[in-house]
C-alpha cells in the first residue's frame, strides 16, 4: 500500500499557521504532509495576517499518514537551521522549508552542497534573522520608570521598558537572552508584533505595542550620549565601517545616534586643530641679542604672551662661559624688566657669591620669558608654564644659546631643564652630573631657588646644602673648561 | 573650587581611555545571572557590539580610565605628565555604579577600566581591583570585566585583578624595545614581558586546576591580550609582525590589537604630528588573521612585504604574497589541499568551508565558485575549474594593477 492511496490525486492543500514562527506546528503538518508524499508544490503555507493567494482555497483539512508511513528523515543541520529561519519574514520561508525536507528524503546530505540555489537560500535566511537577533540584543535600549507604590500601597521595582523594531519574528526567540541577561529586573520589551513582560520570575508575553507605550526618555541617556561623543576618535573617521554595523533603520530608537551628524562635520576641522595646535610657525631667527630682546617683547605665541606683563631679557657679557637659566620672571622681575631680581635672585647671589662664581661674568636668563600669573585681589599669584609653553618658548632660548655659547649651562628647576632638554627631567634623578647638549656644552640640572624659600627647618637645610654642593660642582668644572 | 561633576568626569576619562583600540567582549565563559538573588549580566560567548561610533569601532564597553592623572611620562600618550589635558579623577564606587545603570538599560556588555598611574603602580592596581570587587560582589555583576594591569605592580594585586576579571592585558606599546625607552623613558620592556609571562603561567594554572577541580575559582577565562602603537616610531610592518608573532607565540595571548597613532591634543614634540594612514593598521590586521586563521607563518607575512619591510597600501597582504610567489597558482579548486585554497585571494574560511564540502557533491564550474565568494574576478587568475583555466593569466606583469582596488572619493555618508 502507497502513501498516494490516501492523497486526492492532484489535490492542493493548505496550511494556516497559528504564529509566523511556530516551528513545532510547522514541523508537525510538514512530517504529516511528506508521509502522505504530497509534494512541495501542491502546498501552501499561510501565516496569520496573509493575503490569500492561488491555493488559499486548497484543503485545510490533511489527508491521514498511513500506519506503516516511513519516518521522516531530517538531519540536525537541517532541523537547526529550519528554527532559526522560520523567524524571517519572508512569506516564502514555509515553502522552502517544505521543500527542502521534501528533498532530504531522497537525498539526506542535500545540505552539504552549498552551490544548490534552496540550500544557499536557507543559508541566507537564516543568518539574516541571526543578524537580526543579535542586532536585537545589541541595539534594544531600556528606559526606567521609577518605582512607584502599587494600588495596594506595595514598593514596587524601577520598571526598565525598552521599544523595538526588529525585522524578523524573533521576539520570542530573544526572549532566553534578556532573561538570562537581566534576570534581577523588572522589565518590558515592547515591538509592533507583541511584547515580553518579565518580573524577576516569570516572563509573559503581551500584545503587540504602539512607541507612543514606551517611556519618551531616561535621565541616563545624557551621559550615554556623552560618553559616546568623548570616546569617539575623530582622528579616523570612518563612516562606511559604522553604517555597516550599525544601519540607519535602527537608529531612530537609539539615542546616542542622534549625535552623529555632528560628530562627523566636527571631526575634521577637529583634527585639522590638533594638528596645528602641535606646530607653532616662530618665522626666522634673530641675529643678535637685541634682535631676540625686541622679538620676545611682541611674542604673542602662546597664551602667557597674551597677559598683561612685559618680556625679560637675559643679561649678561655675550660669550659668557657660564649660563645660568630659571623657570619665568617673577612679580619683581617683571617690574624691574631683569632676571633674578626678586626673593629668589637674592638667595642665588648669596649661593653664586659662596661658591666663587661671579654673577656678573655669567649670562642669567629663563626659560619662559613672560611671567605667568593669576589676579588674586591686588596680586599677581605665579603660576607655573605648562609644557606646551616651555616648548614653545624654547625658541628663544635656543638662539640666546647659539648667541652666547657658553660651555656650562646651569637649569634652575624643573621648567628650565625641560627647556633645555625638551623632555621633563627629574630633579633628583639627575642633579649633580653633567648632561651633554646638543652643541657641545655641558648641562647641569638642580632646584630652583624659590622651592628652597618655600621649605622650612629640615627639609630646607637638606635642599639647601644639595643646592650648594651643585653650585660648587658646577664652579669646579667651570674652572677646569676655562683654564 | 566646584567638584566636577559625573559628566563632566565621565567626558574626560572616556576621551582619555579612546586610544586604546579593544574593545572585544567575547570569549570568555558562558554566566548568567538567573538564579541569583539581585543579579545581573550575562555573557554568551560571542561578544554584542551595543553602538558604533563614526570612527567605525564598536562599543561594546563602557571604556574609562580610573583617573588620567599620571606620574608617567610616555610621549605618545595623551596622559603623560607634561600633558596639558584636563585631569579627572573617578573613585572605583562612581565607576561600578556607572557600569551598572548603562548596563541596565543594555548600553554595553560591561567594563573596559585602565588607569594613569597614581601615587604608585600598587595604589593604583588596589583600585582597579576595588572597582570590579564592588561590580562582582556588591552588584552581584555576571557581565563582562577587562582590567588593564599594570607591570609595575605587586604580583599579588594582579593576580587579584585576574580573579575578578574575564580579561587582563598589559600593552607592549611600542614594537621595539628602542621606541619603548626613547618614548616611555618610565616604561622597561622586560618588566612587561615578565609580568605577561607571569599572567601566562596564572591562567595556564588555573585552566588546568578547573580540569581536576569543579570549584577552582577560574582565572580570566578570556585571557590575556595586548596593544601596540604603529606609526610612532621607526618600527616596520615587518618589525611588528614579527614581535606580534613572538608574543602569540610566547604568552598564548588571544589578541594583539594595533593602534594607529593619531595625533593627541597638546602631543609632545617628538612625536610625528601627523598620523600614518589608516589603511596600514587594517593591513596589519590583515596580516594578523593570515597568522591566526589561514596557516601563514611570520616569515611567509613578511615575505609579503617591500624592501623596507612595509606591506603595501593599495592591495591586502594575501594578495601581495600570491603576486610574489606566481608558481604556486592556479590551484584546481575540485582537488587541491585546504590550505592551499586558504592562500587563494578572495577566499575567505568560509567560502574555502564551502568549496570543500560542495566539492563532494559535484565538480565545481567557474559559475558555482562565484556564488560562494563575494568576488569572482579576484579569485579568478588564482584557480582551476572544470570549465575555466586563468590561460598564462598569473604571468602577466599587469596582474597587480587589474586586481588592485582603483582609487576612488570617498563619499561622506555613502551607505
Amino acid at each position: 500500500m502507497t502513501a498516494l492511496q490516501h492523497v486526492r490525486f492532484g489535490a492542493f492543500y493548505a496550511v494556516h499557521l497559528p504564529q509566523p514562527d511556530d516551528f513545532s506546528f510547522w514541523r508537525e503538518r510538514a512530517r504529516q504532509l511528506v508521509q502522505c508524499d504530497v509534494p512541495p508544490d501542491r502546498v501552501a503555507w499561510l501565516e496569520p495576517g496573509a493575503n490569500g493567494n492561488l491555493f488559499a482555497k486548497g484543503e485545510s483539512r490533511l489527508p491521514t499518514p498511513p500506519a506503516d508511513a516511513r519516518a521522516v528523515r531530517a538531519s540536525k543541520a537541517f532541523v537547526q537551521a529550519a528554527q532559526t529561519a522560520i523567524c524571517h519574514a519572508d512569506p516564502a520561508r514555509f515553502d522552502l522549508l517544505y521543500r527542502l525536507l521534501w528533498r532530504l528524503q531522497g537525498n539526506p546530505r542535500v545540505l552539504e552542497d552549498r552551490a544548490d540555489n534552496d540550500v544557499r537560500r536557507l543559508d541566507e535566511l537564516t543568518r539574516q534573522v541571526r543578524r537580526d537577533i543579535h542586532k536585537m540584543r545589541a541595539f534594544v535600549r531600556f528606559r526606567v520608570v521609577p518605582p512607584d507604590p502599587d494600588a495596594m500601597g506595595r514598593e514596587t521595582h524601577e520598571h526598565y521598558i525598552a521599544w523595538f523594531e526588529p525585522e524578523h519574528h524573533i521576539l520570542r526567540n530573544n526572549a532566553g537572552f534578556f532573561t538570562r541577561r537581566f534576570a534581577g529586573m523588572r522589565w518590558s520589551i515592547l515591538t509592533p508584533q507583541g511584547s515580553l513582560h518579565w518580573d524577576g520570575e516569570t516572563l509573559c508575553e503581551g500584545p503587540p505595542a504602539l512607541k507612543a507605550d514606551a517611556p519618551a526618555g531616561d535621565a541616563m541617556e545624557e551621559l550615554w550620549r556623552r560618553y559616546y561623543a568623548s570616546i569617539f576618535n575623530p582622528a579616523r573617521l570612518k563612516i562606511g565601517a559604522m553604517l555597516k554595523e550599525m544601519p540607519r533603520k535602527y537608529w531612530k530608537n537609539m539615542p546616542e545616534t542622534a549625535l552623529i551628524a555632528d560628530l562627523v562635520a566636527g571631526a575634521q576641522g577637529r583634527e585639522a586643530a590638533m594638528v596645528a595646535a602641535g606646530t607653532v610657525d616662530m618665522g626666522e631667527r634673530p641675529e643678535t641679542l637685541a634682535a631676540i630682546d625686541r622679538a620676545i617683547h611682541a611674542c604673542r605665541k602662546c597664551p602667557i604672551g597674551l597677559l598683561e606683563n612685559r618680556a625679560v631679557m637675559g643679561e649678561g657679557p655675550p660669550g659668557a662661559p657660564l649660563m645660568i637659566v630659571g623657570e619665568q620672571p617673577g612679580d619683581q622681575e617683571d617690574l624691574a624688566g631683569k632676571p633674578f631680581v626678586g626673593p629668589a635672585g637674592q638667595l642665588l647671589d648669596r649661593h653664586l657669591e659662596r661658591a666663587g662664581i661671579d654673577r656678573q661674568a655669567a649670562y642669567v636668563t629663563n626659560g619662559v620669558k613672560h611671567f605667568k600669573f593669576v589676579m588674586r585681589g591686588k596680586r599677581r599669584l605665579h603660576q607655573s608654564p605648562t609644557a606646551k609653553e616651555i616648548d614653545t618658548c624654547r625658541w628663544w632660548l635656543e638662539g640666546e644659546r647659539a648667541l652666547v655659547k657658553p660651555k656650562v649651562v646651569l637649569a634652575l628647576g624643573a621648567s628650565a631643564a625641560r627647556s633645555l632638554l625638551g623632555r621633563t627631567a627629574s630633579i633628583a634623578r639627575e642633579r649633580g652630573r653633567p648632561h651633554a647638549l646638543d652643541d657641545g656644552s655641558e648641562l647641569w640640572i638642580t632646584a630652583h631657588p624659590s622651592y628652597l624659600l618655600r621649605l622650612e627647618g629640615a627639609a630646607q637645610e637638606e635642599q639647601e646644602r644639595l643646592f650648594a654642593a651643585d653650585l660648587a660642582a658646577v664652579a669646579g668644572r667651570l674652572a677646569e673648561l676655562v683654564e | 573650587m566646584t567638584h566636577p561633576t559625573v559628566i563632566e568626569k565621565l567626558a574626560v576619562l572616556a576621551d582619555a581611555a579612546k586610544y586604546d583600540a579593544s574593545c572585544a567582549s567575547s570569549g570568555t565563559t558562558k554566566r548568567s545571572s538567573k538564579g541569583v538573588k539581585g543579579g545581573i549580566g550575562s555573557t554568551e560567548g560571542m561578544g554584542i557590539c551595543h553602538s558604533y561610533a563614526p570612527d567605525g569601532r564598536c562599543i561594546s564597553l563602557l571604556k574609562i580610565l580610573l583617573t588620567n592623572h599620571c606620574i608617567f611620562d610616555c610621549h605618545y600618550c595623551i596622559n603623560r605628565k607634561s600633558s596639558n589635558v584636563a585631569r579627572a579623577r573617578f573613585t572605583p564606587q562612581e565607576v561600578a555604579d556607572l557600569t551598572m545603570a548603562f548596563y541596565r538599560r543594555n548600553y554595553i556588555e560591561g567594563l573596559f577600566l585602565s588607569s594613569g598611574i597614581v601615587k604608585s603602580a600598587d595604589h593604583t592596581m588596589e583600585q582597579l581591583v576595588e572597582t570590579a570587587r564592588i561590580l562582582r560582589h556588591e552588584h552581584q555583576f555576571r557581565g563582562y570585566i577587562h582590567l588593564k594591569t599594570i607591570p609595575e605592580a605587586s604580583p599579588e594585586l594582579v593576580h587579584q585583578a585576574g580573579l575578578l576579571a574575564d580579561r587582563v592585558s598589559i600593552n607592549v606599546e611600542l614594537p621595539t624595545d628602542s621606541g619603548l625607552t626613547r618614548l616611555a623613558p618610565d616604561k622597561n620592556a622586560r618588566q612587561i614581558e615578565g609580568a605577561m609571562g607571569g599572567m601566562k603561567m596564572a591562567i595556564a594554572q588555573a585552566r588546568d586546576e578547573k580540569k581536576r577541580f569543579r570549584h577552582a575559582p577560574t582565572f580570566a577565562p578570556a585571557g590575556q591580550s595586548t596593544q601596540m602603537i604603529v606609526g610612532a616610531d621607526g618600527a616596520s610592518d615587518a618589525d611588528i609582525v614579527g614581535k606580534a608573532s613572538r608574543l602569540y607565540d610566547g604568552f598564548r595571548l588571544r589578541r594583539v590589537y594595533y593602534s594607529a597613532f593619531s595625533p593627541i591634543p597638546d602631543a609632545s614634540a617628538v612625536l610625528p604630528l601627523k598620523r600614518p594612514p589608516l589603511i596600514r593598521e587594517h593591513r596589519l590586521y590583515q596580516s594578523d588573521w593570515l597568522m591566526r586563521f589561514y596557516g601563514y607563518s611570520a616569515q611567509e607575512v613578511v615575505q609579503a612585504t617591500d624592501s623596507m619591510g612595509n606591506l603595501p597600501l593599495d592591495i591586502d597582504p594575501k594578495l601581495a604574497w600570491a603576486l610574489k610567489f606566481r608558481e604556486h597558482f592556479p590551484v584546481d579548486v575540485n582537488r587541491c589541499s585546504r590550505e592551499m585554497l586558504l592562500r587563494v585571494p578572495g577566499l575567505g574560511t568560509r567560502a574555502v568551508g564551502q568549496i570543500l564540502a560542495s566539492r563532494r557533491h559535484r565538480t565545481l564550474r567557474l559559475e558555482d565558485v562565484g556564488k560562494l565568494t563575494v568576488s569572482v574576478a579576484k579569485v579568478r587568475p588564482f584557480i582551476v575549474t572544470c570549465d575555466w583555466r586563468p590561460t598564462l593569466l598569473t604571468d602577466r606583469a599587469d596582474l597587480r594593477a587589474m586586481l588592485a582596488p582603483k582609487a576612488e572619493q570617498l563619499e561622506l555618508f555613502a551607505a
